[in-house]
């Protein structure tokens, strides 16, 4: 693809959150990011659309995979990727959230990939900053490039969404990714069901036009896809649920688990996994496991994002 | 009581108005006649002829004249935060708003938990604000909820009542011992009702928390201390206020202790009247309270309650936060909105659009908080201190940064037009206010 002539793909300038979001312009994040996994296939991965585009990866919080899988996206792209450590920077002073973008903001950069512990930062910054403002994960919120590579991988192993029914099991209550899926899932046709005990199930969640299940019996039962969650092991104090093998007796993705959902149910974990907590290693790693192609989809989700926002940018084709 | 042959010029009369005191029976048009800051007389009988040439007359063209606004809840910077606001730009605020008198938290730096603080802050009003104030004292040192201060003391140094102000006392014993020691001073005892254990969260607890990813605060966590609490009350006999509540649930708990006799009042902050959860849209820190903004229909019963009483006052709440504080991811973000100088009108717009009798406002805005605080303000009665506003309850003003006089712009009313506002503040005779439109 050539940078001209690339026609839009979402009325938006940031990507903050896929609540926000139509399903058609979900779609068409889809089907670009499909092209991209061929591109990314290629021996020369190149594909220069973003050259001379500066992207900021602004990670307060850490992670590897999220901030990697930005980094490998922009740069297969041609844009200059700086990534900010926080933990050595400004904010290890005192300075604040706002602040901190503010000064990168006046370095011009045309992307900020922003992850934060608090709900709504990405939307904070989206106010104030000039460039474009993707959100890699805000506190309790959303994660909306994670639920577009979830999207991708289903869509590749079943095609269509209309009628799957998903299982999404675990720690619903704290997880971002559970809440960005429901909703692009909701919007593709799909028949979402959350599993988890209540203590880890959000207030009014049954309102997001989800199924609630409080045991995995009844809530994997007939499953297309199983997709577990995250259990944060400071979690399991007590505080949230008792102890870590209740959990896994309970909530924990076993073999004998899987079988109560379809034959060839997809399983699938946004990771990091807690191996032996919320699942199983010979699940895990087993021959529905679609785990690592997740990981791969993240970085053709991700440049596609870049491509669509850019396309919106002053400079960019649609301006 | 008037000697029209004793001419003064401090003498002045305010004709031709509505005249909406409801503790002294009046509602109607009317006049006042004040001299030294006092009320000599009040009433219909009160015209421009009765008073003749005795005072300079005032003709209010019809414009409502209510008794002067006691706010029950405010927050200033002062002592320690002046950066925030400080007592003479609350005060400016206040008067912009129709409160003429301020009862301010003990919530400063240092904490009003001592005589020689209660003073401090009567001698800086008395030399730097424009309107009345008076402080609440801590009821624990330091607020640190575990030794009662000198109640008494506090008592004679001027403290109106005793309040931990942000927070709930939580220590049953330490507060059944403050109810019980404050009980032979006649102190009032006004609580924050809010089970720190159970409201650790940022927002309403529901959907809409759940949606914005926020941690919630169940309105069960009012509930269970209110309840706690009024079982001590109805132990120690002593006078207690909820300062403020929020859910439909502390509605009917209220509501049963009144019917049960027990010497207890409460509050609502007009935020809590007239705005709900989904006012926070996205992430707007404003909108960030103590207690939260809860669901539409605790709001409904909220005004209902206020409507027939059950609530007795309302307060602003207002909490001056710098910008600093607020602009910042909601969890992160300080509480708070401030609120002396769109009270009023907010609580108009609850006239006009919810149908609360304008009677009924006044009483839970001036001679309610009056009542319950034994303030000799807060009525329009012959010999009274000459506290009142002049009203325009159909004027529609526009709430933006730069009208605001309080140094905070914290506002969730900010871009918002109300409707009705004060057009003059008189405060112990003097004029402190005049609305001059821009």
């Amino acid at each position: 693809m050539t940078r001209d002539a690339r026609p839009p793909l979402l009325k938006r300038q940031h990507l903050l959150a896929i609540d926000d979001i139509s399903s058609l312009e979900a779609i068409r994040i889809l089907d670009l990011a499909a092209r991209y996994v061929e591109v990314s296939r290629q021996t020369d991965k190149r594909q220069l659309v973003l050259q001379g585009r500066t992207q900021v990866n602004l990670f307060f919080e850490a992670s590897t995979r999220t901030q990697s899988s930005f980094e490998i996206a922009g740069k297969r792209l041609g844009a200059d990727v700086m990534n900010m450590a926080v933990a050595n920077s400004a904010v290890s002073k005192g300075e604040t959230l706002l602040d901190t973008a503010m000064t990168i903001n006046a370095m011009q950069p045309d992307f900020l990939v922003v992850r934060h512990q608090s709900s709504g930062a990405a939307e904070l910054l989206a106010q104030k900053v000039s460039c474009a403002v993707i959100n890699a994960g805000d506190g309790q919120h959303e994660h909306p490039t994670q639920a577009l590579l979830d999207a991708l991988t289903i869509r590749r192993h079943k095609n269509q969404f209309e009628g799957l029914i998903v299982a999404i099991c675990g720690d619903v209550l704290h997880s971002r990714v559970a809440r960005s899926n429901i909703h692009l899932l909701n919007k593709l046709g799909a028949q979402v069901r959350v599993v988890a005990p209540s203590t880890l199930l959000p207030s009014g969640i049954a309102n997001f036009g989800v199924e609630v299940h409080r045991s995995m019996d009844s809530g994997l039962r007939g499953a297309d896809v199983v997709m577990m969650l995250r259990l944060q092991l400071e979690r399991m104090t007590g505080a949230f649920v008792p102890s870590i093998r209740e959990y896994y007796r309970f909530y924990g993705l076993n073999a004998e688990k899987l079988r109560l959902a379809k034959p060839d149910a997809m399983v699938m974990h946004p990771g990091p996994m807690n191996r032996g907590i919320e699942i199983d290693s010979d699940v895990a790693d087993g021959v529905q496991s679609v785990i690592r192609e997740q990981v791969e989809m993240g970085v053709a989700v991700r440049m596609a994002v870049l491509d669509a926002l850019s396309r919106n940018m002053p400079g960019g084709d649609n301006s | 009581m008037i000697n029209p042959a004793k001419h003064s010029a401090r003498r002045r009369a305010y004709v031709n108005a509505n005249i909406v005191a409801p503790a002294q029976g009046l509602n109607g048009k009317g006049g006042i006649l004040i001299e030294d800051g006092w009320i000599l007389d009040v009433g219909p009988k009160v015209t421009k002829d009765s008073v003749g040439a005795s005072a300079t007359v005032t003709d209010c063209k019809g414009l409502t004249l209510i008794p002067g606004l006691i706010d029950m809840r405010v927050f200033t910077g002062e002592p320690g935060t002046e950066y925030r606001e400080t007592l003479a730009s609350a005060s400016g605020a206040a008067a912009a708003g129709g409160v003429t008198t301020m009862i301010v938290m003990p919530n400063t730096q240092p904490v009003i938990d001592d005589a020689a603080i209660v003073d401090f802050i009567l001698r800086r009003a008395r030399d730097t604000a424009s309107v009345r104030v008076a402080p609440m004292a801590a009821i624990t040192k330091g607020l640190g909820g575990e030794l009662i201060t000198e109640i008494g003391l506090l008592k004679e140094a001027g403290a109106v009542a005793i309040t931990e102000g942000t927070r709930a006392l939580v220590n049953a014993n330490v507060f059944r011992r403050a109810l019980m020691y404050a009980k032979d001073f006649d102190m009032l005892v006004v609580q924050h009702v809010e089970e720190p254990t159970l409201s650790s969260g940022v927002m309403n607890a529901g959907e809409a928390a759940s949606r914005l990813g926020l941690s919630g605060n169940p309105a069960m966590s009012e509930v269970i201390m209110l309840e706690r609490d009024l079982r001590l009350v109805e132990m120690t006999g002593a006078r207690y206020h909820a300062s403020q509540i929020s859910g439909q649930n502390s509605v009917e708990v209220m509501r049963a202790a009144k019917v049960k006799g027990l010497p207890v009042t409460c509050g609502v902050s007009i935020h809590h009247l007239v705005l709900n959860e989904n006012d926070i849209g996205a992430y707007r820190t404003f909108f960030k309270l103590s207690p939260p903004l809860r669901a539409e229909d605790d709001r409904r019963a909220l005004v209902e309650a206020l409507a027939d009483g059950t609530i007795d006052v309302i307060v602003s709440g207002h909490d001056p936060q710098s910008a600093d504080t607020k602009r910042l991811p909601f969890a992160e973000a300080a509480y708070g909105a401030i609120g002396l100088e769109t009270m009023l009108s907010a609580a108009i717009g609850l006239h006009h659009n919810d149908g609360v009798p304008l009677s009924r406002l006044v009483e839970a805005l001036s001679s309610k908080p009056a009542e319950i605080l034994k303030l000799e303000t807060g009525r329009l009665a012959p010999g009274a201190p000459a506290d009142f506003v002049l009203v325009d309850v159909n004027m529609s003003w526009t709430v933006e940064e730069d009208v605001l006089r309080s140094r905070a712009k914290n506002s969730p009313f900010e871009h918002r037009t109300l409707e009705g506002r004060a057009v003059e503040t008189v405060v112990a005779g003097e004029s402190v206010f005049a609305y001059a439109p821009r």
